[in-house]
């Protein structure tokens, strides 16, 4: 029984707690029960919040009975990704540098779910301040794939998506700056959505490209990221690049979509997103999803967007760069790790290098040392000054498009999860994963990974849905269009189709 | 085409304040040659012509009124300090201050 | 703490050699909030008792842009005869340093809010200066280290600081000059009378308490010299800190004399920053750091442009106050004051608390009396400013009002004051508490009068003789008698009537 609440969608988990079928207690420690069943294998979780959750779940349980008026999602459990700042519960951002810290403060959007009084059920696994595309740079021990537990969960954001499709969570937040909620939604047969940026605050992400950060969620299905992304949106004054605009009509839009309609809709195909390097697996589906939307009414043409191609290299320098000032910070003196040099002078200088050579794994001191060299003196105009030309480029590219069509799409990433420790050195594969995802960063524009078939290997696939700024709405009817579209030919969401984990207790 | 030493290396990590051990000194070296060659690229189409885009979204004049908020109980603040004396901050010796 | 330098005289070294300079202010601005946060702000707090986690720079903390410090800055700009940016943005300056919480200071780089200005500065002789403004930028200001001093040894003892971020975030307003030339041996005095030009309009625009002693305003004093006017620029010190008029004077000369030393024993001059050291007087040479330079700015991606709309400028220049100079040149004029005691008058800081004496109904040349005689070497014995004195304005215009009005005279008003200053009440409750009022009663004059005649007889004859000389001679012994509280002019009607 407990085990089939977890298997709901967090809509359907609303709809039956609303209905007073079941409690928020049932369903916080049916999540809790198979935490602790799969956890060995997957280790999604950094901190599990068992305790906090059930009071949370408990609370919400009594003011339903007393007839109080609830948020839709109260009482749903999620899961936050470690890169969100949650006042009481350990925050590391998966990294050894901020071991043990506990902030003083929420993050905005963890205000919101407080506020909702959706359960917290724990802090979910990532790479090392949200660098890399594996979650294979946490500095606490790889996340494996549910589908495969040889093979990543994709990353930054891998416990987050490996929780949601392992039904640890129903719900989960992320954060994407180069890809790292919808390239693991792709490799984990989940669905994932980074908004417009600034349509979510920023307030209490552990930054680390300012200009490229956006959290949303990480969920089972579109509709369910529609009401998470609800939920976590809106204007906030805590942060100077949050829209002051209400949240698109996503939840409609989601709605809308399911009902299968999709006459007048203009999709673009992006020439640049597909054919070399894209697994054949993954191009096959991605042709398949096409004919699925022609047959819904689409109109599908192909449009071409020329700079994605610098789009990489950009990113490249604008994210180390960025990050380099953003983990600053993290230098042993207010917060966290300290180390001190194991011989000579204990000054403050050389307790900061100790501590960051010590705190900080391969990845971020790749990143940080890569971009304190592309900002240092000599070099800002050749790499910092002309990646943010590229974003210009890029920008034109998406406004040209975004005239032809309502939407863009491409497969999310290009290959499916590939196996632990096969990328691990060699960093420049590794960067070819977010290819296709890193665009819509550089430019703004929201970006929704939706799973669309599983590649030859058995390994799930996803199909990435892109629409111009603060359209967001346009990507979710699109989504879900497919979504209930591939169901119904399948018989049943895609992660019925992956293997059961073994349950240990 | 770009040439990025150990000594470069060792200069930016300084510049950074991360301690690297010489094997890392090694690998970054090499590292980083082969991902800025990657980058590099952008420099073709980055012409003077291009203006920057510094956010994706062209706001403007997002500003704060000027009334107080509650601060940090100071409990809170020391609380996460690797050291502290007296609701202070304590930290190793500032080079240059005596 | 350093090595002894020989120092070429100073006017020797203006003789040979043209001194260029270049002041950077910081003010840090009276808002209630800080730059990037809703820290309040307050002088004296405990510790870290001021802090958010953005002020703290804490992880995930997002900094948002005080709209009354940005108004500050336009003020300051425009008053400074200043362009205003279109638009321009904050940068990251990164450097580590433990009272910096982010590790970089948000500031303003290559677009500062206000730029290409001039204020015209007055000199102690009247003369006018023009120094040229480059810019003026909004930052932060940084946290306070404590150091405390150890044994030495390695840990157990050892030194360490102390760091209280009360201060990190604090609105500050940056005004950087463009190279002062052409102010020859009169270098000093201009550094000095730009610093404190800059604070009274600070005080003026109501933008800053603009405290030195606190820090409120910090000079950075860059100094090269050259051999002749027509010479490029030679290589420049920059002294950090120096934060009293005084002292900009003293550190100005201090470097002209160093520096004329350095290039006369054909050495170099280094491109550095030094400290300036108010007890001894002198600047020592600040560490050379290898990295100081590599600030690695770039545009602060946390924050949008700053873009006051022209509509927005036109407003807050129309709402400035008048400018200091300006100011004094009108109350000059209303108070009726010769050039040099106006000048005296603005030295001595007696501006505001003149004109409040005036506005308190006294008149001019009475308050300028009390307030630079009197009361100026009161202040000067006890070492305080003239408004810390215990006496207000107001108390001074009724001092004036009695003697204007003729109910005590000047000895007596002295005597007044001394009681108004030593607690006891206005002017008006020591005179009648003391019983200071002159004897206007005629009778009891009258009475005093005879007895003097009397008692001088011989006196009276040369009198009625026509010599008027032992006139003051009677009034004398009247005056005297009645304790001072006679009015001398009446006494002298009535011994002239007496006498017939
Ligand atoms: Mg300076
Ligand atoms: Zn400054």
């Amino acid at each position: 029984m407990t085990h089939d609440l977890t298997r709901l969608s967090a809509a359907e988990m609303a709809a039956r707690l609303t209905a007073g079928e079941i409690t928020s207690v049932e369903l916080t420690q049916a999540h809790l029960d198979r935490i602790a069943a799969v956890e060995a294998d997957v280790h999604a979780f950094l901190h599990v919040n068992g305790e906090e959750a059930l009071a949370t779940a408990a609370d919400v349980d009594a003011r339903r009975a007393a007839g109080e008026d609830l948020h839709p999602l109260a009482g749903v459990p999620i899961a936050i990704k470690d890169v969100v700042v949650t006042k009481g519960m350990p925050t590391t951002a998966g990294s050894k540098i901020l071991e043990g810290w506990v902030p003083p403060y929420d993050a905005t959007l963890v205000e919101k779910i407080r506020a909702a009084g959706m359960p917290i059920l724990g802090k979910t696994n990532m790479d090392e301040f949200a660098m890399g595309s594996s979650t294979e740079h946490s500095a606490y021990g790889v996340t494996r794939n549910p589908w495969d537990l040889g093979r990543i969960p994709g990353g930054s954001g891998g416990g987050s998506a490996a929780a949601v499709a392992a039904f640890e969570a129903p719900l989960a937040v992320g954060t994407d700056t180069g890809g790292s909620i919808r390239q693991p939604g792709a490799v984990t047969g989940t669905v994932g959505v980074k908004p417009t940026y600034g349509g979510i605050s920023r307030y209490g992400l552990i930054a680390m490209a300012s200009s490229l950060d956006q959290a949303g969620p990480v969920t089972r299905t579109v509709l369910d990221s529609a009401l998470l992304h609800e939920l976590m949106g809106g204007h906030d004054p805590r942060d100077s690049t949050s829209i002051d605009e209400d949240v698109p009509p996503v939840v409609d839009a989601a709605r809308q979509g399911a009902a299968g309609d999709l006459a007048g809709v203009r999709i673009g195909v992006v020439t640049e997103l597909s054919g070399e390097g894209y697994q054949p697996g993954v191009s096959a589906r991605f042709e398949e999803s096409l004919d699925v939307l022609r047959g819904l009414g689409a109109e599908i043409v192909e449009v071409s967007c020329p700079h994605f191609e610098y789009a990489l290299g950009a990113y490249y320098l604008i994210m180390p760069s960025e990050a380099s000032s953003n983990l600053a910070k993290f230098d042993g003196m207010r917060f966290g790790l300290r180390v001190e040099p194991e011989e000579g002078p204990v000054t403050a200088e050389r307790v900061m290098s100790a501590t960051r050579g010590a705190g900080f794994g391969d990845e971020v001191k790749r990143r940080v040392i890569l971009g304190t060299y592309a900002l240092s003196a000599g070099y800002y105009d050749a790499y910092y000054g002309s990646a943010q030309k590229v974003r210009t480029l890029i920008q034109r590219d998406f406004d040209a498009a975004f005239e032809k069509v309502d939407v863009l799409v491409s497969p999310t990433a290009p290959t499916t999860a590939f196996e632990l420790g096969s990328k691990l050195d060699d960093p420049l594969a590794m960067y070819l994963n977010d290819v296709a995802t890193i665009p819509a960063n550089l430019a703004g524009v929201p970006g929704l990974s939706v799973p669309n078939g599983v590649s030859d290997d058995g390994l799930p696939v996803g199909f990435q849905i892109l629409a111009p700024a603060k359209q967001d709405h346009r990507m979710y009817r699109v989504g879900a269009a497919l979504e209930n579209a591939l169901e119904t030919t399948w018989g049943g969401p895609i992660l019925a189709k992956a293997p059961e984990l073994e349950e240990k207790r | 085409m770009s040439t990025i030493s150990r000594d470069e290396v060792a200069r930016v990590a300084a510049l950074a304040r991360i301690d690297l051990a010489p094997d890392e000194v090694d690998r970054l070296a090499g590292e980083l040659d082969v991902i800025v060659d990657a980058i590099a690229q952008v420099s073709e189409v980055a012409t003077p012509d291009v203006p920057a885009t510094s956010h994706p979204l062209p706001l403007t004049n997002v500003y704060r009124d000027d009334v107080p908020a509650e601060p940090l109980p100071v409990a809170d603040v020391m609380a996460g300090a690797p050291a502290s004396e007296d609701g202070r901050f304590l930290v190793p010796q500032i080079l240059g201050e005596e | 703490m350093s090595a002894a330098v020989d120092l070429v005289g100073y006017d020797e070294a203006v003789r040979r050699y043209d001194p260029v300079i270049g002041i950077e202010v910081h003010v840090e601005l009276g808002t209630r909030t800080k730059m990037f946060c809703a820290a309040e702000v307050e002088f004296g707090g405990e510790p870290n008792t001021q802090t958010t986690p953005v002020s703290l720079g804490l992880p995930g903390a997002l900094p948002v842009v005080n709209g009354k410090a940005v108004e500050s800055a336009i003020k300051i700009g425009l008053a400074l005869n200043c362009q205003i940016a279109e638009s321009c943005r904050f940068a990251r300056k990164n450097y580590f340093y433990p009272d910096v919480p982010k590790n970089f200071q948000t500031s303003q780089y290559d677009e500062p809010i206000a730029f290409d200005g001039y204020l015209d500065v007055e000199l102690d002789d009247g003369e006018i200066f023009r120094v040229e403004i480059e810019r003026a930028h909004m930052e932060e200001d940084a946290g306070k280290n404590t150091h405390v001093g150890g044994s030495g040894g390695r840990i157990h003892g050892a030194a360490y600081s102390l760091v209280d971020y009360n201060r990190a975030g604090i609105p500050l307003v940056e005004i950087v000059t463009r190279p002062i030339e052409g102010a020859g041996a009169r270098a000093p005095e201009v550094a000095r009378a730009y610093v404190r030009a800059l604070r009274d309009i600070f005080r003026a625009l109501d933008v800053s308490e603009a405290r030195m002693e606190r820090g409120n305003v910090r000079a950075d004093v860059n100094l090269s010299l050259r051999a002749t006017p027509d010479a490029p620029l030679g290589t420049r010190t920059e002294t950090k800190n120096v934060n009293s008029f005084r002292s900009v004077e003293r550190a100005v000369r201090y470097e002209v004399s160093r520096q004329a030393a350095v290039l006369d024993g054909a050495g170099t001059v280094i491109q550095e920053t030094r400290h300036w050291h108010e007890d001894t007087g002198i600047t020592t040479s600040g560490r050379v750091k290898s990295d100081a330079e590599d600030y690695r700015y770039f545009p602060e991606p946390d924050l949008v442009p700053v873009a006051p709309s022209r509509a927005w400028v036109e407003e807050i220049r129309a709402s400035l106050p008048e400018m200091p100079a300006d100011r004094r040149r009108r109350l000059q004029g209303e108070w009726g004051y010769a050039d040099a005691e106006m000048r005296d008058v603005v030295n001595a800081g007696a501006v505001e608390i003149i004109e409040a004496t005036v506005a308190a109904g006294s008149s001019a040349a009475g308050a300028r009396k009390w307030w630079m005689g009197e009361l100026a070497r009161k202040a000067k014995t006890d070492e305080l400013e003239l408004a810390d004195l215990p006496v207000t304005p107001e108390q001074i215009a009724q001092l004036q009002g009695l003697v204007d009005s003729g109910r005590i005279n000047d000895k007596l008003a002295r005597q007044a004051l001394e009681g108004v200053l030593a607690g006891e009440g206005d002017p008006e409750q020591v005179v009648v508490a003391r019983g200071l009022e002159v004897v206007s009663d005629d009778g009891p004059l009258l009475e005093a009068i005879d007895a003097a005649l009397v008692a001088q007889p011989d006196l009276v004859e040369k009198i009625k003789g026509g010599n008027m000389g032992p006139v003051g001679a009677i009034i004398g012994a009247v005056m005297k008698a009645t304790r001072g509280q006679a009015d001398a002019g009446r006494v002298r009607e009535l011994v002239m009537e007496r006498l017939g």
